[in-house]
């Protein structure tokens, strides 16, 4: 371990450091960020759930969104897997079925960077229990 | 580094430890393996101040709050919840009231009106990890006074933030740092006292558990103020696990080099040792502390000199409590002037409490000052157990007095506390509910203080041991209305003589709970009657003959013989056996006897 010389020493290991607690601090102010849901039933995981959501922890990184992404059960479009469901803020959340990377990628370029719909979104057909 | 995907946060407190969360975190770990979950952090954390349901496990990045988890449950949460992404309902937070499952700990009552200041990283980070503390802006707030500011202007931030001691007295925090910086000396000591001794108070042990290098940071900033390169805790050893997170917190901020010599190219130097108590309640009083230190008995001295002038080993030294310390790093980072926008004119900033007694939420929360007793055990504290009624709530331990339901929306601040007969104290809040004896209570808290006196002032040694004597005898139903002015004169006598703040508080239960519930006495001396059926002795258990049918259970269940009759006639109990266990009125399925 080395010793830390300066304050600027400090800062550079303090902002190192962040990424270990990042999930925790985006827990505390969920609300504020996109919320990407990624169905990961037996279905959605055979069809590639996994993948879609490696993707999108990566790419929010790389593109320094801060955003969280979380799995879910299945979400019943079982015939429309993988599915995910995205909560840009302030905004409702949106489903979109038959995400493969591609479908992913556009997603997050034009979706979720620039708030443009793009093909797949299944549309609402049930009401949340508000808790 | 691996990217997590999910971090698990076991509760690592004292209180969760004991229902085994070691186990729970490490029955995590196993299985997370096995499955070859390599993207799951398990994470073991100081108190999330939820005791009441401990074991507590959180999940992020999702918030899901899970209660009473026991080892059993840890492949369920990993099987339902990290690999399907469903929440096991059994496990969450069910709301007494709507009687509903609490997904996330932003919907808990508990956690709505608290603010988080001290406890800022408690339950957030892994208190024996330097590194996530630094993430958390640990050290900063050292390394900006150090590069940025002069002793003076940092001494002058604290003073106008208007923090105030917050192991009870509540002195400005601030003018005790420039008393001592004004006297000069070859050795200053900066000094935490960590003798946290109120019977149901662990606010400092969670901060020292859960945020060891708060503390740490805020002795050096300390140190910088007044001028002194050493720091020394003094900790009881009834604390094994701060004692321990402490000694490895040193240890990492010593390898750092942000304990020792030369701190951040500063030039400046300052390093931290511990100190042991037995656990008197008399050493968390300064020059008791301090004695106790030098290696002499744990007694007190008249001040002045004050510690600022002559402490430990007869240099100048501060002493501040563990709270006060972990408000200063934020102070600095985020300034005065935003600390003394939270809470009332003369009461700044956040006060931590450990609720405790018969409310249904008991642990350790952290609200604004100016905030609402009502608030604190209706909201926070989810109400009286039970739902029996509340009677009175306990604040500043041995030393401070009772709050009753008038005191519900006075806003809680140290000058209101004081108006209202009682006092902050450190922070032990204990709620009591109809079936609490005033009498009792009373009695209670000197029996503390008898065994806690360390006998060297006769007020305090012998004064407050008749004043126990007298509240015995008013348990005992052998009381007069002469007993109870007695009380008051010789609790005024030993309030204006006795030595130190024990002795001088002391008397404090016993006034309080006589100015509140003076019919409560006056029913035990004059009716011979505990009002709340606490007092045994003034207590009968009686058989009402119009109920009772004659089935024979309370006489076979009473552990003394005291209860006589024939199969199928009404019983008696002869009161001059009876116990009053109670195991009788238990037993009977028709409501034949009660207490009178």
């Amino acid at each position: 371990m080395s010793k830390i010389k300066s304050l600027a020493d400090l800062k550079k290991m303090s902002s190192e450091f962040k990424s270990k607690v990042d999930l925790r601090e985006k827990g505390d102010t969920i609300d504020k960020l996109v919320q990407i849901k990624v169905a990961m039933a037996t279905c959605g995981i055979a069809s590639g759930a996994k993948e879609v959501m490696d993707f999108f922890i990566d790419e929010l990184d790389k593109n320094g969104i801060s955003g969280v992404v979380t799995q879910t059960g299945c979400m019943g479009y079982c015939y429309a897997e993988p599915t995910i469901e995205v909560t840009v803020p302030g905004k409702d959340p949106i489903v979109f079925g038959y995400v493969n990377i591609d479908k992913a990628r556009e997603i997050l370029d034009k979706y979720i960077k620039n708030g443009e719909l793009v093909e797949g979104i299944i549309p609402v057909n049930y009401e949340t229990v508000d808790k | 580094m691996a990217k997590y995907k999910m971090h698990i946060l076991v509760c690592g407190g004292t209180g969760c430890k004991a229902s085994n969360s070691g186990g729970i975190a490490k029955r995590f770990e196993e299985v997370l393996k096995e499955r070859g979950l390599e993207d799951v952090q398990v994470i073991t954390t100081g108190c999330f101040g939820f005791c009441e349901k401990g074991p507590i496990v959180k999940i992020l990045p999702d918030n899901t709050f899970y209660v009473e988890v026991k080892e059993s449950d840890v492949e369920t949460i990993i099987e339902e919840h990290i690999v399907k992404g469903r929440k096991v309902t059994k496990l969450l937070f069910t709301d007494p009231k709507s009687e509903k499952h609490i997904e996330d700990s932003k919907h808990m009552g508990f956690y709505k009106k608290q603010m988080r200041i001290a406890l800022r990283n408690c339950g957030f980070i892994d208190p024996e990890n330097i590194d996530e503390a630094i993430a958390r802006d640990a050290y900063a707030a050292l390394g900006q006074v150090l590069n940025h500011m002069t002793p003076e202007s940092t001494i002058e931030e604290v003073k106008k933030s208007g923090l105030r001691g917050r192991g009870g007295g509540g002195f400005p925090t601030g003018l005790k740092w420039f008393f001592a910086s004004k006297n000069k000396a070859d050795q200053k000591y900066v000094v935490c006292n960590a003798d946290e001794g109120d019977p149901g108070a662990f606010m400092d042990r969670s901060i020292l558990e859960g945020d060891p290098h708060s503390v740490l940071e805020a002795m050096a900033i300390c140190g910088y103020c007044i001028g002194a390169d050493k720091g020394l805790i003094y900790i009881r050893a009834e604390y094994p696990l701060a004692i321990e997170r402490l000694k490895i917190a040193i240890k990492q901020a010593r390898e750092y080099g942000l304990l020792g010599s030369d701190i951040m190219g500063s030039g400046f130097n300052f390093d931290i040792e511990l100190r042991y108590g037995a656990g008197a309640f008399v050493c968390g009083e300064e020059t008791a502390l301090i004695h106790s230190m030098e290696g002499e008995r744990g007694e007190p001295t008249v001040k002045p000199p004050f510690p600022a002038e002559k402490g430990y080993m007869g240099k100048p030294t501060n002493v501040n409590n563990v709270e006060t310390f972990a408000n200063i790093p934020p102070i600095i980072l985020k300034g005065a002037e935003w600390f003394s926008s939270i809470g009332t004119e003369k009461s700044k900033g956040t006060k931590v409490f450990a609720l405790a007694g018969k409310v249904n939420n008991v642990g350790l929360i952290e609200v604004p000052m100016g905030i609402t007793l009502r608030e604190v055990i209706f909201e926070i504290g989810g109400g009286i157990k039970g739902g029996k009624a509340f009677k009175a709530v306990q604040t500043g331990g041995p030393s401070g007095g009772c709050l009753t339901a008038k005191h519900l929306d006075t806003p809680i601040d140290y000058d209101n506390l004081i108006a209202a007969g009682s006092m902050m104290g450190s922070g032990g809040m204990i709620v009591m509910d109809e079936d609490n004896c005033m009498v009792s209570i009373a009695k209670f808290y000197l029996d503390f203080t008898v065994e806690e006196s360390c006998g060297k002032c006769t007020p305090c040694r012998v004064g407050n041991k008749r004043l126990y004597e007298l509240l015995d005898k008013i348990t005992k139903g052998k009381g007069t209305m002469e007993d109870i002015d007695q009380l008051k004169n010789l609790a005024n006598v030993i309030k204006d003589t006795a030595l130190c703040g024990l002795g001088q508080t002391a008397p404090n239960p016993v006034l309080s709970t006589i100015d509140n519930f003076y019919d409560e006495y006056v029913a035990h001396v004059k009716d011979k009657k505990c009002p709340s059926g606490e007092c045994k002795a003034l207590l009968n258990y009686v058989i009402n003959p119009d109920k009772c049918i004659g089935c024979t259970a309370c006489a076979r269940v009473c552990p003394v013989g005291a209860i006589t009759g024939t199969v199928k006639k009404p019983h008696v109990i002869d009161q001059s056996k009876c116990i009053k266990c109670g195991a009788c009125m238990e037993k009977c399925k028709f409501n034949a006897i009660s207490k009178m």
